[in-house]
């Protein structure tokens, strides 16, 4: 898997940690401007393939930290969680709940139920990418 | 009530946690639940023996105007109170007759919880609910017909039985929502109220035979008696149970309980007198020429649902007073005569009538009310089973017409009883010694001897005094099927008239017989050939028809090659909407081309060029980077009209997929030979009518508009009542959250799929 190449290998590592941010970047403005769960899923995974590319298996392991196939459940966990808050307000399931604060340096916050699923569909996506493409890979060797 | 009914199951739960606790003692203290059962809905007893019918309703899906309601009057509570109380004798009979068995956990939760379902069935008032309950009780009587699951013939005649009594479900769900539509409402309380309605209606045959068809299957009758007697192969409580008060009266339940809004008319008559009375008959002859212990008594309870379902189908009100009468009578007897068959199983070791004999004096208490059941399934006088035997010959002297035939079948069928009477009352009990599999030491325990003794003492204090049962309950459960009061009335005696010559002459008869007994069964020996081709060898028939055209199917679709997958995909959907949009007349607006630019025309190029070389290259390589351009192609598409995030989206998710056939290209084959001329032609002809189809149907949705787009809706509502500007992900996450979930649940599935499939090849190889 390993290709040996330096450029692509020094890229990967300046990459990949621009690449998470950014995926969480696109995550939380995703409500207001072009982003989202979906999207900040997909180029999260995307950084860590490239990861994979440029190093190996092992490597792409590590900086996952965990099990791609944990990251899809507790996405999964997220999302339905995220529809029950609704029923105990006597709303329909799914019904979206948000929470306006102000917080010390962050200035006027607003939390949601909402942002509680876009996450979960983020964590999804990358669990089901990674899962994928770490196990073909794999399978490769 | 809905806390009654619960609590069977809830109890059936924790049933085998209370086994483990209070081990011997289990029957006996998980009794107490029937028990309680059984006076509670004593309670209700005054009320509906006065006349009274009581609903009781909580709301279930009041969307869809949905409740759980019950009906508690007298033909239900009759029901209710039989399921209670013969269940608390056959859940301390089971305690000791499978007493060490490793399994009697499961058997508790599975009894309770049929009897919860039972409950249910009879005690439902609201269509949906009934249903649901009538399918439980197939579920888990299926269940226990298959207790013994480590024999093959208890699966396979448990499986027979499930099949033959789900199949007449299906059948019952098409007739109860035709019924619904009918009469105007889910509630049997008020579809029984329109009796006129349903039957001027349309609908009234077709829904009156899938009706009966479910009731039929479900009861046993010909010609779907067989699975019956094949059901034996349960252990006996479960025989006891289910022969005695319930599973199989359910279906005379159905009819009893529908008779005041569909009974009445000739079809109605005819059918259930006519199949009725072929069955009583076949279940009595079946019956006596069996030696089989379980098997003799199982062909009389066919017997019994002939003559229920034949009397219910008579409908004058002597039929029937005379029908709720027999069905108390028979659910005594019958249940205390299996309860009988298990005692001479579990202490003498005998599954058949000919290994018995002379067992009087090793088992006086069982010889005694075994005698007892006995007499009244006889119809001897002066026991409950005389009264009901009586008001049936009266019933059916008295029908409005097939008297003739109808009278025949009863009297052939009285005399035969009596013989099957005299097999099951004399036989194990008197004559000479005859050497039993196992030597009885005592007689049988209590916990086993209780049931047969106050079910069959019942048939002699109702005989004795049948007003008691009468004006308990017996009057207002006809009362219920009939759809208004009844006049008459039960009695021992009705004076010298054509039942009793009738009964006198059935009961010399039937003892000239029992006499000849041996001699009968082997003039009867032909039987056994002719029925061979009797219904159950259609069952297997079609049984075996039914795996030979699913691998048939198995054979031509699931063949393995993802190719012919693709291609039946892609075919059945091009054929089923050209079919639809030819039906529907769909039609194609003309196009604006001098609006067409000179920059979607290079977009419109790229796409043309990029397929056209996937489709004509030979490397895979090639194929799958041309795959690539046309994806990003697409991605172009959309920024240009301004979808950003489908567009990033696009753009990702083919990155993706490049990466991914990359991976997955390392693991191919190179080809080993390509398609001939004659089937690319073939493929290119699927593909140019997919894509012809797709895009026929695009051009028809820019004119045809039958509703108002809802993205006005959208756009306007995304900042107010979604705090989001970005249209897209409001819709995503917030007013269409349940649609996202389903999706993430889908990629969640085809990660998963994914792994598995690798890991199995992965281990296989190994």
């Amino acid at each position: 898997m390993n290709m040996h190449s330096l450029i692509l290998r020094t890229a990967g590592h300046f990459l990949l940690p621009l690449l998470l941010l950014f995926s969480v970047f696109l995550l939380l403005r995703g409500h207001d401007e072009p982003g989202g769960g979906f999207i900040g899923g997909l180029v999260a995974a995307a950084a860590i393939v490239l990861y994979l590319f440029s190093m190996d298996i092992q490597s792409a392991r590590k900086v996952l930290r965990v099990d791609p196939r944990d990251v899809l459940g507790v996405g999964m966990v997220l999302a339905v969680i995220s529809a029950i808050p609704g029923v105990f307000r006597g709303e329909a399931f799914f019904t979206a709940q948000w929470w306006e604060f102000t917080a010390p340096l962050f200035g006027e916050m607003k939390l949601s139920t909402v942002l509680i699923f876009d996450i979960g569909v983020y964590l999804v996506v990358i669990g089901s990418v990674l899962t994928i493409m770490l196990n073909l890979a794999e399978a490769e060797d | 009530m809905l806390y009654a009914i619960l609590s069977t199951f809830l109890v059936a739960a924790i049933a085998p946690a209370v086994h483990r606790l209070t081990g011997r003692a289990s029957g006996w203290v998980l009794g107490l639940l029937p028990a309680a059962l059984f006076v509670y809905f004593l309670s209700f007893l005054p009320a509906v023996s006065s006349g009274e019918s009581i609903v009781l309703a909580w709301p279930w899906l009041p969307g869809l105007d949905i409740q759980l309601s019950f009906l508690v009057d007298g033909l239900s509570l009759l029901f209710a109170l039989l399921i209670s109380g013969i269940g608390f004798f056959i859940v301390t009979y089971a305690g000791r007759y499978l007493e060490g068995d490793r399994d009697l956990g499961r058997f508790y939760v599975i009894i309770l919880a049929f009897m919860g379902s039972m409950l249910g069935l009879v005690l439902a008032d609201n269509l949906v609910a009934m249903f649901v309950f009538w399918e439980l009780t197939s579920i888990t009587s299926y269940l226990l017909i298959g207790y013994n699951h480590e024999n093959a013939d208890a699966r396979k005649y448990a499986l027979q039985g499930l099949f033959v009594t789900v199949g007449g479900g299906l059948a019952l769900l098409a007739g109860i929502i035709m019924l619904a539509m009918a009469g105007g409402s889910w509630e049997l309380s008020e579809i029984l109220n329109n009796g006129d309605v349903v039957r001027e209606h349309a609908l009234y045959l077709p829904l009156l035979m899938l009706i009966l068809l479910g009731a039929f299957t479900k009861s046993a009758q010909v010609p779907f008696h067989f699975w019956l007697p094949r059901a034996m192969a349960a252990p006996t409580p479960v025989s006891a149970y289910l022969h005695s008060a319930t599973m199989v009266k359910a279906g005379v339940y159905l009819l009893a309980r529908l008779n005041p809004s569909l009974g009445g008319t000739d079809i109605w008559f005819t059918t259930l007198a006519l199949f009725g009375a072929v069955t009583m008959f076949t279940g009595v002859f079946l019956a006596f020429r069996s030696t089989g212990v379980k098997k003799v008594l199982a062909y009389s309870t066919v017997m019994a649902l002939g003559t229920l379902t034949m009397l219910i189908g008579i409908g004058t009100e002597t039929a029937l007073m005379a029908a709720m009468a027999f069905l108390l009578a028979h659910s005594l007897y019958k249940g205390a005569l299996f309860m009988v068959a298990g005692i001479l199983d579990h202490e003498a070791g005998a599954k058949d009538f000919l290994q018995t004999g002379g067992l009087r004096s090793a088992l006086p208490v069982t010889a005694a009310f075994a005698i007892l059941a006995a007499l009244s399934l006889g119809g001897v006088i002066p026991l409950f089973g005389f009264v009901a035997k009586e008001l049936m010959l009266e019933a059916v002297l008295d029908a409005p017409s097939l008297g003739g035939i109808l009278a025949l079948l009863a009297v052939l069928t009285a005399i035969l009883g009596v013989a099957v009477a005299a097999i099951v009352g004399i036989r194990p009990w008197f004559g000479p010694k005859v050497e039993t599999p196992k030597t009885p030491h005592h007689d049988a325990p209590v916990a086993m001897l209780a049931g047969p003794a106050v079910l069959a003492s019942l048939g002699l204090i109702f005989g004795l005094g049948p007003g008691l049962a009468d004006e308990g309950l017996i009057n207002a459960a006809a009362a219920s099927v009939q759809g208004a009061p009844v006049d008459g009335y039960l009695a021992l005696w009705h004076g010298v008239n054509w039942p009793l010559a009738i009964s006198a002459f059935s009961l010399v008869a039937g003892g000239v017989l029992y006499w000849r007994w041996e001699q009968a069964r082997r003039a009867l020996a032909w039987v056994d050939r002719a029925a061979e081709y009797g219904p159950e060898k259609g069952y297997f028939k079609m049984m075996d028809g039914l795996v030979a055209l699913s691998e048939w199917q198995t054979r031509v679709l699931q063949n393995g090659y993802l190719r012919y997958y693709v291609i039946v995909i892609v075919a059945m959907t091009a054929g089923l909407v050209g079919v639809t949009a030819q039906l529907f007349g769909v039609g194609v607006g003309g196009l604006d081309w001098a609006a067409l630019q000179i920059h979607e025309v290079a977009i419109l190029a790229i796409l043309v060029a990029s397929m056209l070389f996937a489709v004509l290259t030979r490397s895979r390589l090639g194929a799958v980077a041309a795959l690539g351009s046309l994806g990003f192609t697409v991605a172009l598409v959309y920024v240009l009209y301004s979808a950003a995030d489908v567009g990033i989206t696009q753009v990702l998710v083919e990155t993706l997929t490049v990466i991914l056939l990359v991976l997955v290209l390392f693991r191919l084959p190179g080809f080993l030979n390509l398609s001939s001329t004659a089937l690319r032609v073939r493929d290119a002809g699927i593909a140019l009518v997919m894509g012809g189809m797709i895009t026929l149907l695009i051009l028809s949705t820019l004119d045809a508009r039958l509703f108002p787009s809802i993205s006005q809706y959208f756009i306007d509502e995304s900042v107010p009542s979604g705090y989001g500007r970005n249209i897209v992900n409001v819709v995503l996450v917030d007013f269409r959250a349940l649609d996202t979930l389903g999706e993430i649940f889908v990629l969640a599935l085809a990660a998963i799929g994914v792994y598995a499939m690798l890991r199995f090849r992965a281990e296989d190889r190994r």
